[in-house]
């Protein structure tokens, strides 16, 4: 839906902000599509809220700019910029009722009152949570003020969504069912989202685009696959997921294959995506969920998979899957997670791992 | 789970205690005395009668000092509110490092003797005071002009007694108030004194009403500054039982009004609590 030369409804241009001597976030350009729902991820402290804030008019960025539609907002106050915003502790007014919270947006911005229980009708409908007009907030659960606080904000219509980590309150269930209800409605309201979250479960499910940042410092921009399969460096591969990082040397490069010698000797392959030659010191990032184990006596390695041999050092079952701690050689191990799809190997068997070059993904030895 | 039942009241003991001796023991004596007898001689005799009581609604005089002092107490309050929320508001809003002092500050007065505080007054006001003495020294008065012993004065020393109190309770819930309310407000479209409005003066109001409250109460059972900054036509209420009890001894009499002043006071505070009551308003922050 999405073209590509299309003005972007959010711009970060060289945003700056400091507090008192405390850098929150670095220089920073970032653009986001209208229409799009973009996360900003990271460990607590990395300026992802200040940068959402910053949006919303909440701070004031020390420097650079933020367009909306492509209009300067800098100097445009909080209450002028038409902007939905949810908070981590929902922020519902105790002392109003439900009716009056989700009406308080409308109450100033000159909508007639017929058209006022309308509006707020449908944002509760589409929120599910019809009938409820005449609650107080603290008479409802932590899930059901969730959704009033969106119901809140959507029903202004605001010209982008702002979420500070609005699910992290809820306990886990139901987060996994806000999430897609949160998902779902900004696709149905097509409305432009910034959603603020350390959890990168949230960030892969929901986003069109993440921006992963840390120490006030983007790290990565790009969808969900892409950062998470091609991590641009140590810090996203090891927030994201469970990844397996192996030290090597580059000693030959073709077409298809980077191939890289790891510490314990054996020699890797790794798809050749460019930018790597004979020598570099490199550093192997491979998804724990990546490989396969098999038992060492049945295995027949396939063609073109890299394949080594360990023992099982530590496992942990979970369940659904087991995470293993394989031993390769001295001082040497990897974590890999498997879905059981053979059987539950035991403490101190030898087995063969088998894992493709493609899910082999090289970054620059920090 | 029977022998647990003790448990509660053993803790409970120690302050039951300290509130069935301290409180409700001498009301109950002041209760009986009201009802007692005072011959002439000066003695109490043991009675049940009603005179005393009769006595104070024999004429207006009685009961026009009791209106007068629920008059002050009103004035105190509304005096309170307005000049109490003004500096609870700002340090509320205050991000100086300074905070905690200023809030010490405001304590500050509680280290000094009450009745050295009020006192003070005179050598500000009085006849003889800073403020004549400046006026005369550059020549706008020649006689020293009369400030003290009104019901303007009285009012100050109540406001100088009782403003930190209200500063106090009235800081206490703006400081609960969740700043992202405000923040919430703010981003769907209010301007900043918009969101005081709807946000910040509402949920404000149980501790402006505490305060209220506790204001009301102290204001009705005072005595000093009447005494030390009125004239003979502001005594209160508390000036009348102080006169009675310790000046003339008449322990029945004294022991009435007092009975009348703490029936009145119950109907206030009750009355207060059923419609403008603090646990209303609290109820409807319940899980928040």
């Amino acid at each position: 839906m999405v073209s590509g030369d299309r003005q972007p409804m959010v711009q970060f241009k060289g945003i700056l902000k400091r507090f008192g001597k405390v850098t929150a976030v670095e220089k920073m350009d970032f653009d986001i599509e209208e229409g799009s729902l973009v996360t900003l991820l990271g460990p607590s402290g990395c300026g992802k809220t200040t940068l959402l804030r910053m949006v919303a008019g909440l701070e004031e960025p020390t420097e650079g700019d933020i367009f909306i539609k492509g209009k300067r907002v800098n100097d445009i106050p909080i209450h002028k910029r038409n902007l939905g915003m949810i908070f981590q502790n929902y922020a519902l007014f105790p002392h109003k009722t439900i009716f009056d919270n989700v009406a308080f947006g409308l109450k100033y911005r000159n909508v007639s009152k017929a058209q006022i229980e309308t509006k707020v009708t449908r944002a509760l409908e589409m929120v599910r949570l019809p009938g409820v007009e005449k609650r107080m907030p603290s008479q409802l659960s932590g899930g059901q003020q969730q959704r009033i606080a969106m119901a809140r904000a959507i029903v202004i219509e605001p010209d982008v969504l702002l979420m500070d980590e609005p699910l992290s309150a809820l306990d886990e269930n139901l987060r996994e069912a806000m999430r897609r209800e949160v998902d779902n409605l900004q696709q149905m309201l097509g409305v432009t989202t910034i959603f603020v979250t350390h959890d990168q479960r949230e960030a892969l499910s929901m986003s069109d685009k993440i921006l992963v940042m840390k120490d006030g410092r983007k790290q990565q921009e790009g969808n969900p696959e892409s950062v998470y399969n091609e991590p641009a460096n140590h810090f996203v591969a090891d927030f994201l997921g469970h990844s397996n990082f192996i030290a090597g040397e580059v000693v030959g490069v073709d077409d298809n294959h980077v191939n890289v010698r790891i510490e314990t000797g054996d020699i890797l392959l790794a798809e050749n995506k460019g930018g790597f030659s004979r020598g570099d010191r490199v550093e192997m990032i491979v998804r724990a969920q990546r490989f396969d184990a098999f038992p060492k006596a049945e295995f027949q390695p396939t063609a073109g998979l890299n394949h080594f041999q360990g023992h099982i050092k530590d496992r942990s079952y979970m369940g659904g899957e087991v995470s293993y701690f394989i031993e390769l050689g001295v001082d040497r191990e990897i974590h890999i997670i498997s879905m059981m799809r053979t059987r539950l190997y035991d403490i101190g068997e030898a087995v063969s791992i088998q894992v493709a070059p493609h899910h082999c993904h090289l970054i620059p030895l920090e | 789970m029977k022998s647990e039942k003790w448990k509660p009241w053993a803790l409970l003991a120690p302050s039951l205690s300290a509130v069935v001796l301290l409180l409700v023991i001498p009301v109950c004596f002041v209760i009986v005395y009201s009802f007692w007898l005072r011959a002439p001689s000066g003695a109490d005799i043991p009675a049940f009668q009603l005179g005393n009581y009769a006595k104070f609604f024999e004429d207006f005089f009685y009961p026009g000092i009791l209106i007068r002092t629920i008059r002050i107490a009103f004035e105190t309050v509304i005096l309170c509110v307005v000049m109490g929320y003004i500096p609870a508001y700002f340090f509320y809003r205050s991000e100086s490092r300074y905070k905690q002092i200023f809030l010490l500050l405001i304590m500050l007065p509680f280290w000094v003797s009450f009745i050295i505080r009020t006192m003070s007054w005179i050598n500000i006001m009085g006849d003889s005071g800073l403020i004549n003495h400046v006026l005369i020294k550059i020549g706008l008065i020649e006689t020293p002009f009369s400030m003290l012993y009104n019901e303007f004065t009285v009012l100050m020393g109540l406001l100088m007694y009782l403003l930190p109190f209200m500063v106090l309770n009235i800081y206490v819930s703006l400081e609960g108030i969740d700043k992202s309310l405000l923040e919430a407000a703010r981003c769907m479209g209010c301007t900043e004194w918009q969101a005081f409005r709807e946000v910040t003066l509402p949920l404000s109001l149980p501790g402006v009403s505490a305060g209220c409250l506790l204001v009301f109460v102290l204001t009705a059972g005072t005595y000093l500054p009447p005494m030390i900054l009125g004239g003979p036509g502001n005594d209160m209420i508390a000036n009348l039982i102080f006169k009675r009890v310790i000046g003339t001894l008449d322990w029945p009499f004294g022991s009435a009004i007092s009975v009348i002043l703490l029936s009145l006071l119950f109907v206030i505070v009750w009355t207060y609590n059923r419609y403008l009551g603090i646990n209303q308003i609290f109820k409807s922050f319940q899980g928040n």
